[in-house]
Parts: C-alpha cells; sequence; structure tokens
C-alpha cells in the first residue's frame, strides 16, 4: 500500500471515529488540529488503525508519534 | 468502510460479532435518525444495533443515541430501563459505549454510570457519593487481575497462598453485600483474566503463589461463592479459553491506559453484559427455530429421498449435522423449544423424523412444525402464536441467505443469525450469539432432560448391580437387525473401515463392494443396531457372509464397535448369522480370522463361540468350523428384532 492509499484509509478511520466527513489528515495534522482527539480517541486510533492496516505498534513506537505523518511512516515500514 | 477486524477476530469471529449481519447502508442509516420521530429513531438505532459492528461503530452507534434521544428513554418501552454501576479498579471508560450499544440491541434502555478510578469501596460505603446518587438497579464489579492478585507472591507456601485467597474472596464477598444492602439489587461479578504468564510452566499449580495459578483457582471459588452468594457471573476466563488472551489482552494497552480489556474486544464484553441483564429480565430467546433441507442435513429431502441426503456417520459433512442436531437436542433438554419451518411437503419433511436411522432429533423433540410452500415469515408468525410466545422470544437458523433477508425484513424482531456456510460451525455460532442465556435452570426445564440423564444412569447401575447377567437383563437390551440398505450403505462401509480391534478378517469395502454384497443372491450382509433403556448405540456391528461352492457359508467379515464389549452381542450375532446360513440351505459356518497389529482381542473369538478348529496356515490365520445341524443358541440377554 503506497503513502496516497494510506491517507485516504485513515481519513476513512478518522472521518467514523469522529463523524466528521470533512476531516483531511496531512503529513502535519496532530491532536491539536482534530476536535475530538483526547487520549481517550488517541487509544481508540492505535486500536483501529492497528487493525485496519493488520500491523501492531510497539510500546516505544506510540510514545513517540508526534503526528500523521509519523503513523504513516510506521504503517509503511510495518506493512512492507 | 467494511467493520475492523483485528487479528485475533479474522481467525475467532466472535470478536466482531459475527452472527450479526452486516448492513451495507450503515452509516447512511445512522444519518437518518435526526429526521426521525422518538419512535422510529428508537426503531432504527435497536436495527443499527443489530448489525454487524467493530467498536468505533460501537462509539458511534452510541453517540447517535445519545444526540438524538439525551438521556431519558423514549415512552412506551416494554422492558425495564437499567440503571448500571460498572465499579473496578482500572479502565473502563471504553467498554461503557459497547453495553449500551448491547442493550439497545436487546431493545433496553441502559444508563450506566463509572466510579471513580479504585474509588468503589468509599462510593459503596459513603452516602453521599455519586454512586449512591445513581441509585444503580444492577452493579457490575469488574476488576482487573493485577488488583485482584495484588496479594499474590511466588514465595508464598501453600497455607499462605490459601489465606491470600481468602482474604481477596471476602473482599469481593464484602463488596457483593454492601451493593446489596444498599440498592437492593443484582449484583454481577467478573471473572479474573487469566493475564499471567506462568512462572513454572505446565505444573504452574504446583507454586502455590504463582499469580497465574491463584487466578485459576480464584475463578473457581468465585463460581461456588457466586451460587453462595445469588451473584451472576461474567465468565471472561471462559471467553478467553475460547478466543484466547490475545483477543481480549492487550499488554501495550495495559501499561499505556491501563485498559485490562481491549478496545476491539468491547462490542463483545458489552454484549456478555447485556444480555446477563436481559436474562434477568426474561427476555432471552425461548425458541430456535430450524429449517430442514441443507441446515439439519445436507441435500433435499423431496429430492434426494431418505436415502440421498448427507446425514450421520461415515462423511465428514453427514456428522456435521448431527453433531448440529445434537447441539439443538443438548438445548431443548435443558428447555430451549424447538420447532422447524421448511419448505416441503410435510410427508416429505417428516421422513427423516420417522425412518432415518442416523436422525438425532425425534419427532417429540420438536413442539412445532411448519411444513409447507407459504412463505417462511407467514409460517413463523404460525409458530409463534401456535407456540403462544412472542415472535421477539424466537431465533430463527436457515442456510438459504434469501429465507434469512425475507425474515429480517418481515419480522425484524425474529433473530436471525447469520449463520457459517459450514454446518461444523453452527453450533459456536449460536453458543457465541448468547441468544439462549439463562441463569440458572428451572424445574420446569428440567423436566425435559430425563434423557440427559441416560448414560450416568446407565453407569450408576452397572456400579450397583450384583452379577453380570442381572445387569444385562437390567438393561433391557434390543438388537435390531437389518439386511444392507442405502440409508445405512455410509455407515455400513466407515465402520467397515475404521473397525481394526474387534474385526476378525480386516477386508476393507467400498460402497460399491457392499453394494455388490446387497445383489449378491450367495450372500448376507447384516447390520447390527443395538438398543437399551438408556437410549440408542447406533449400529455396532457387521456381518458379511457368502456361501462358497461347497454349500459352506463363510464368514468373510465379522467387526463390531468395542463400545458394546461385555455385553453378549457376539453370542447374539452369531444366532443371526446362523439363521442367514440356514436359509442358504448351508450346512455348515465357517469363521476366519487373520491376525493383524491390532485384532489380537478376538483371536479366540470363533473358539468362544463353540467353532471347531480346522486348519492354520503359516502366517497364522485360521479356519474355525460350526455345525449348523447342531448349533443351539448360547443364552443372551436381549431381544431381537428385525427393523
Amino acid at each position: 500500500m503506497d503513502e496516497p492509499q494510506i491517507y485516504s484509509s485513515l481519513d476513512e478511520v478518522f472521518r467514523e471515529l469522529f463523524d466528521d466527513d470533512n476531516i483531511n489528515l496531512t503529513p502535519e495534522t496532530t491532536a491539536e488540529d482534530v476536535d475530538g482527539w483526547d487520549s481517550f480517541n488517541h487509544l481508540n486510533i492505535i486500536v483501529a488503525v492497528e487493525m485496519k492496516f493488520g500491523v501492531r505498534f510497539e510500546t516505544a513506537e506510540i510514545e513517540h508519534l508526534a503526528n500523521i505523518g509519523d503513523m504513516v511512516r510506521l504503517i509503511v515500514a510495518k506493512s512492507g | 468502510m467494511e467493520p475492523l477486524q483485528s487479528a485475533a477476530a479474522r481467525t475467532n469471529s466472535s470478536l466482531g460479532l459475527s452472527w450479526l449481519p452486516e448492513m451495507p447502508a450503515w452509516s447512511a442509516e445512522l444519518k437518518t435518525l435526526a429526521d426521525a420521530d422518538d419512535v422510529a429513531a428508537w426503531a432504527k438505532l435497536v436495527g443499527l444495533a443489530n448489525s454487524r459492528m467493530d467498536f468505533i461503530r460501537t462509539i458511534r452507534l452510541d453517540r447517535a443515541r445519545q444526540t438524538r434521544l439525551g438521556d431519558e428513554p423514549p415512552a412506551g418501552l416494554a422492558a425495564i430501563p437499567v440503571r448500571l454501576a460498572v465499579l473496578g479498579s482500572s479502565t473502563l471508560t471504553h467498554l461503557l459505549p459497547a453495553i449500551r450499544v448491547a442493550a439497545l440491541r436487546r431493545g433496553i434502555w441502559f444508563t450506566t454510570y463509572e466510579a471513580d478510578f479504585g474509588q468503589y469501596l468509599q462510593e459503596l460505603a459513603d452516602p453521599c457519593s455519586n454512586l449512591h446518587r445513581f441509585r444503580p438497579n444492577t452493579v457490575l464489579f469488574a476488576f482487573d487481575a493485577a488488583h485482584l492478585m495484588r496479594n499474590a507472591d511466588p514465595a508464598m507456601n501453600a497455607a499462605e497462598a490459601d489465606a491470600a485467597l481468602q482474604a481477596t474472596l471476602a473482599h469481593l464477598t464484602e463488596c457483593w453485600h454492601l451493593a446489596r444492602d444498599v440498592f437492593r439489587c443484582p449484583v454481577i461479578q467478573q471473572a479474573a483474566l487469566s493475564i499471567f504468564p506462568p512462572l513454572l510452566g505446565n505444573n504452574e499449580h504446583r507454586l502455590p503463589g504463582s499469580p497465574a495459578r491463584m487466578t485459576a483457582v480464584l475463578n473457581t471459588a468465585l463460581r461456588d461463592a457466586s451460587e453462595r452468594e445469588g451473584v451472576d457471573l461474567l465468565a471472561l476466563d471462559a471467553r478467553v479459553a475460547t478466543d484466547g488472551l490475545a483477543a481480549w489482552y492487550d499488554p501495550t494497552l495495559w501499561h499505556r491506559a491501563k485498559q485490562e480489556v481491549s478496545p476491539a474486544a468491547a462490542p463483545l464484553y458489552g454484549d456478555l453484559v447485556a444480555r446477563m441483564i436481559a436474562a434477568r429480565q426474561g427476555r432471552s430467546y425461548k425458541c430456535l427455530v430450524l429449517d430442514l433441507d441443507n441446515t439439519l442435513w445436507g441435500g433435499v429431502i423431496g429430492d434426494d429421498g431418505l436415502e440421498g441426503i448427507v446425514l450421520g456417520q461415515g462423511s465428514a459433512l453427514g456428522e456435521a449435522f448431527v453433531a448440529l442436531q445434537s447441539y439443538a437436542k443438548s438445548l431443548s433438554r435443558r428447555g430451549v423449544i424447538l420447532a422447524v419451518c421448511s419448505k416441503n411437503d410435510e410427508a416429505n419433511a417428516l421422513l427423516p423424523f420417522d425412518q432415518h436411522p442416523e436422525m438425532v432429533l425425534k419427532r417429540g423433540d420438536i413442539s412445532c412444525i411448519a411444513a409447507n410452500w407459504d412463505d417462511k415469515a407467514a409460517n413463523i408468525r404460525a409458530i409463534a402464536k401456535q407456540l403462544n410466545i412472542g415472535l421477539d422470544a424466537l431465533v430463527f437458523v436457515d442456510d438459504n441467505p434469501f429465507e434469512r433477508n425475507l425474515v429480517r425484513r418481515e419480522l425484524p424482531m425474529v433473530a436471525v443469525p447469520e449463520v457459517p456456510a459450514d454446518p461444523a460451525l453452527i453450533p459456536m455460532c449460536l453458543a457465541d450469539a448468547g441468544y439462549f442465556e439463562s441463569l440458572a435452570v428451572t424445574d420446569e426445564d428440567r423436566e425435559r432432560t430425563s434423557q440427559y440423564q441416560a448414560n450416568l444412569a446407565r453407569a450408576k447401575l452397572e456400579g450397583s448391580a450384583t452379577d453380570l447377567p442381572s445387569y444385562l437383563r437390567s438393561l433391557e437390551m434390543r438388537l435390531l437387525w437389518r439386511r444392507f440398505d442405502r440409508v445405512g450403505l455410509q455407515r455400513i462401509v466407515q465402520l467397515i473401515n475404521k473397525s481394526n480391534q474387534f474385526n476378525l478378517t480386516t477386508r476393507r469395502y467400498t460402497e460399491e463392494d457392499a453394494l455388490a454384497v446387497m445383489d449378491d443372491p450367495l450372500a448376507f450382509g447384516l447390520q447390527l443396531r443395538l438398543l437399551d433403556r438408556f437410549g440408542d448405540n447406533g449400529v455396532i456391528a457387521i456381518v458379511i457372509g457368502r456361501q462358497s461352492a461347497d454349500g459352506d457359508v463363510l464368514i468373510d467379515t465379522w467387526l463390531m464397535s468395542c463400545r458394546v464389549l461385555g455385553r453378549q452381542v457376539e453370542e447374539a450375532t452369531l444366532s443371526l448369522a446362523v439363521a442367514e446360513a440356514g436359509k442358504l440351505g448351508a450346512r455348515r459356518l465357517i469363521g476366519e480370522y487373520i491376525p493383524t497389529a491390532k485384532n489380537g482381542m478376538v483371536k479366540d473369538h470363533y473358539n468362544k463361540l463353540g467353532f471347531t478348529f480346522l486348519a492354520e496356515t503359516p502366517t497364522g490365520s485360521s479356519r474355525h468350523g460350526l455345525d449348523i445341524g447342531a448349533f443351539a443358541a448360547p443364552e443372551f440377554f436381549m431381544e431381537i428384532a428385525e427393523g
């Protein structure tokens, strides 16, 4: 799966979770930019992304996610 | 987007509520809530809750319900609204939407309350607490395993470990008493998740203070305590045994957010809680309505006939249908009503129940049979009316997606599981769905379970009988014999090809070979079925005899299931073989023993039955003769009949 496809799949996950069809994620998007992205929903995002892409994030990796770009790079690396 | 599936859910579909049908326009339907009035909105919400969902959809549906209907249930709901307090020692917030949505699935309005992190004891004790203000009418104690095992220490000896467990149990019991004294309501205790890695290994039980061992012991003790105290158990440990720990518990999430149950498992967690509370309200399903063709047996009885349907031993598929029937029968024995809804001529539909030897379900097990050419929704209405139960008490199982969808559309209150195409998987699917969740078995349920006791009674009788003949007489055995026939063909061939121990010659037969025996005027093939006062043992022995040129009848094949050893079936079988040989005009019956690595147990078979030794080959095969004219039937303790 290439990066544009991953962004489009991630958009789907975020739009569903936040019931907001206008979400368009970019590499720079952070929790500040999405209404409702609190610590509770942060975990939901992690679990949903793991399920969606069939990957698993390690404890340390989750700690170091700064923005959506980081997450996409991890997904690319893990899904080969 | 398609519902999400965790890796665990891909192999174990119960986590994704796989018995619920997919709703393709789920998100679009969710958006129509705003335009519906309260009653219609509630019906839409219930419909949405009854489609397959992941935890994200669960959250969305709960949010939509909150937005549309607010904090109060719509007027006129039949089910009593539930005020559920969830008390625990770690993060449970993410489970509450799933609990509320699972209640919605059953048409019940749930309001939930989560006590502050680890403050459950103070909140229970303090009359001014938020918990007291909430006034729950059900309390769920959902402690994480780390909390329950906080006093476990691998250095403890057995007495210390036992004392630690007793202290934990005493604490739990105190919580139950507090909750019940204050709120006068049902209490549910969650079993501990077995999250601890073993310290010894296979024989973990030998380390008294091992958290893994103590968790297992606590869960056993919780069963006893829940009986004593009238508390209901949320058996997460049983789910972990089915789904695997990884499906329920993710150590990463535990360390990060103290979520012991993973969000991915939340939909199933919520359903387990809601189904118990629904059962308390008497809102579990009561009746299993079964289709026939390709549901209870393979094939179409009207086209394939009694001999053509796939049912019973001899094929994997046939055994799967038997297993499904057995599961249905077991459900009926604990009180679930069985009904049949089939597009068939009634005479055809009844034929297997009355005449197929491998049918586990008999006519007497089915409370209501609707077999005709009307549409199934009409027939299901008729079944509910005849049984005098609500349509919302029915579960309808049909292999045909068309019929399932028709019934869902016409009768949305009927549960129609999206059963797997493979009948082997259907019993677990029905169990996972929890339709028939029951918190106790009533005396009324038990009355239907007389047969359930059969095996126990048989074993008990054997223990109490003073001598073998009186035991055998008390079994009231009936040996039913039949010539080979097409209905029994699969089982005959299967027995011939898998029997190794009680098998005199170990000759294998294909179906064609067995058919050839049926057509040969100089041969006979006998299939023997043994019944006793406790039930039907099925076809347990096969004999094939063939007349040779010299007029003697040679016993080509004699085999028996070891399950019926010691019941003098051998003696009874011999008298049948003698009678068949006599019909062919034979004067002598010849028995043959061909030794193999496995059939040493029948080495002296013919000698014991009074045959005379004739000859032995260098490889150890032997022949034995019996003079038919001089044959006197030995004593045996069963009735023999053709049938």
